[in-house]
């Protein structure tokens, strides 16, 4: 199968096909993250601009380290830094960073929505490293990627999400790629934080925790938002981690041989305790940083070439 | 596919068995035995190939050589000149590659880039005391200064032609044809 598109933008119009190109050419490339020297020739004098609107330490350390495994020239925006605080809007610079030349940029936006201007705009590839509440397609697709290694598929397998679906880019990826790769998907969260026409995506919502994760093969913790405490959307932490904590003992609700993921970072003693974040029996969770490279890199790899 | 019409067998199942049996005991008599020899095999027609001769060699000195899996489409010096990419393909080398003679094997040694690019990802493991190279058949047109080792067949053939190697493993049936490109 040929990959034939521009930009990354999200899971929503990724086919199954496209999946799964993703997932088996990420897996060739977990090896080389694992040699004495962890870097290959193969996209030597590409440019990759990672642009950052917003804080990140794994997503952005993640498409740096794949770039430079890659042989690419990386370079780190990140607007505290760059002149969006002198004013200058995002089509701006999206403009005077293209008659620079880049061959890939990744953005990260608080606006839903800036990866798709900035891939209408632009001659370059674009990458979504995450837009708003809307999309995190990498992080869907490491995720898939975990999964499928521990679980040796997607197909038919309960995954439960629990947390702040509302706000969670994580979450709204998950469940487009998730779903149409055949799992059945299911959420949990104060009715605060689900959308309310959570169900028109296809899957099914609880109140409760305790509902959601039983028999789940894979529960997945967002984490807690909690710059969007002002917002009151819960009325404390204390109450949330005492219906929403994962511990050790709902955790024996989900079926024996679950993996328990999170995308961090991570509320330590919120949304998960540290026992079980820390557990290797259950927890994949700095397994889903190590695949989050692969993934990365096989993207800039399918996205890269010439023009025939 | 090509027209059948001008496809001729070069080469059978037993003429590839010979072939194989012949270099498995050059390998060794060149190296005096497999005392620090490796087998590299290029994805995929090599892998075949070089795991029928680590069975041979295994077979005539009664030890294991250690095989290597390599896919040199992340070295390939056209890679990102083409939209098209090839399927990528897992590189599995389980083992050091320092001091280490290694034999690499490949099916058809044709321009010699394949052979470089191999070359430079060996490198990236390591540091071989030697490489050596295996193919089935060399077809000349070479256009980097490469040469192979030990080779089954010397195949003259035109640039207009392909010379194809087909192995039971991949393609259910043994045998070497060349037929004109269409």
């Amino acid at each position: 199968m040929k990959f034939e598109r521009k930009d990354i933008l999200g899971i929503k119009d990724l086919s199954v096909d496209e999946i799964n190109l993703i997932l088996e050419t990420a897996e060739s490339f977990l090896e080389i993250s694992t040699r004495t020297i962890k870097k290959v020739p193969t996209l030597r004098g590409k440019t990759i601009i990672n642009l950052f609107y917003e804080a990140s330490t794994r997503t952005r350390t993640s498409f740096e380290i794949a770039g430079k495994r890659l042989s690419a020239d990386t370079i780190n925006i990140s607007s505290s830094t760059s002149s969006v605080v002198k004013g200058e809007t995002l089509i701006d610079t999206a403009r005077n960073l293209e008659a620079m030349n880049p061959d890939v940029i990744v953005i990260r936006h608080s606006a839903a929505g800036a990866p798709h201007l900035l891939a209408r705009l632009v001659k370059q590839s674009i990458i979504n490293a995450g837009d708003g509440a809307h999309e995190h397609p990498t992080q869907a697709l490491l995720d898939m990627m975990t999964i499928k290694e521990h679980k040796g598929k997607i197909d038919g397998l309960k995954v439960a999400i629990i947390g702040d679906i509302e706000h969670s880019r994580v979450a709204r990826s998950n469940i487009y790629g998730l779903s149409k790769m055949g799992a059945n998907v299911v959420v949990a969260g104060p009715a605060t934080m689900l959308p309310r026409d959570i169900e028109q995506m296809g899957v099914k919502a609880y109140a409760r925790l305790e509902d959601a994760i039983v028999h789940a093969d894979v529960v997945m913790m967002l984490r807690v938002q909690l710059e969007r405490q002002k917002q009151n959307i819960f009325p404390s932490l204390r109450e949330y981690s005492q219906h929403f904590c994962l511990n050790r003992h709902n955790v024996t609700l989900a079926k024996k041989d679950v993996i328990v993921m999170h995308p961090g970072p991570i509320n330590r003693g919120v949304e998960i305790s540290p026992d079980i974040a820390d557990d290797p029996s259950c927890s994949v969770i700095l397994d889903q940083v190590n695949k989050g490279v692969a993934v990365r890199m096989a993207l800039l790899y399918l996205l890269t070439g010439g023009s025939e | 596919m090509s027209d059948h019409n001008n496809k001729k067998t070069v080469m059978d199942k037993e003429g590839i068995d010979r072939c194989l049996t012949r270099i498995a005991y050059e390998i060794l008599e060149k190296n005096k035995g497999m005392e620090n020899l490796v087998l590299v095999g290029i994805r995929t027609g090599g892998v075949f190939l070089a795991q029928r001769l680590q069975k041979k060699m295994s077979d005539i000195e009664h030890g294991k050589i250690p095989l290597g899996i390599l896919d040199v489409t992340l070295y390939r010096d056209d890679i990102t000149a083409s939209k098209k990419k090839p399927h990528l393909g897992e590189t599995k080398i389980n083992f050091s590659l320092d001091n280490k003679i290694v034999i690499l094997v490949d099916d058809v040694l044709f321009t010699g880039r394949t052979i470089r690019a191999a070359m430079d990802a060996l490198i990236d493991f390591g540091r071989p005391k030697m490489i050596q190279l295996a193919v089935l058949i060399d077809r000349g047109h070479r256009e980097l200064p490469i040469r192979a080792d030990f080779v089954g067949k010397n195949l003259p053939s035109s640039l207009w032609e392909a010379v194809r190697v087909d192995l039971i493993e991949k393609s259910g049936v043994d045998e070497v044809v060349i037929e004109e490109e269409k």
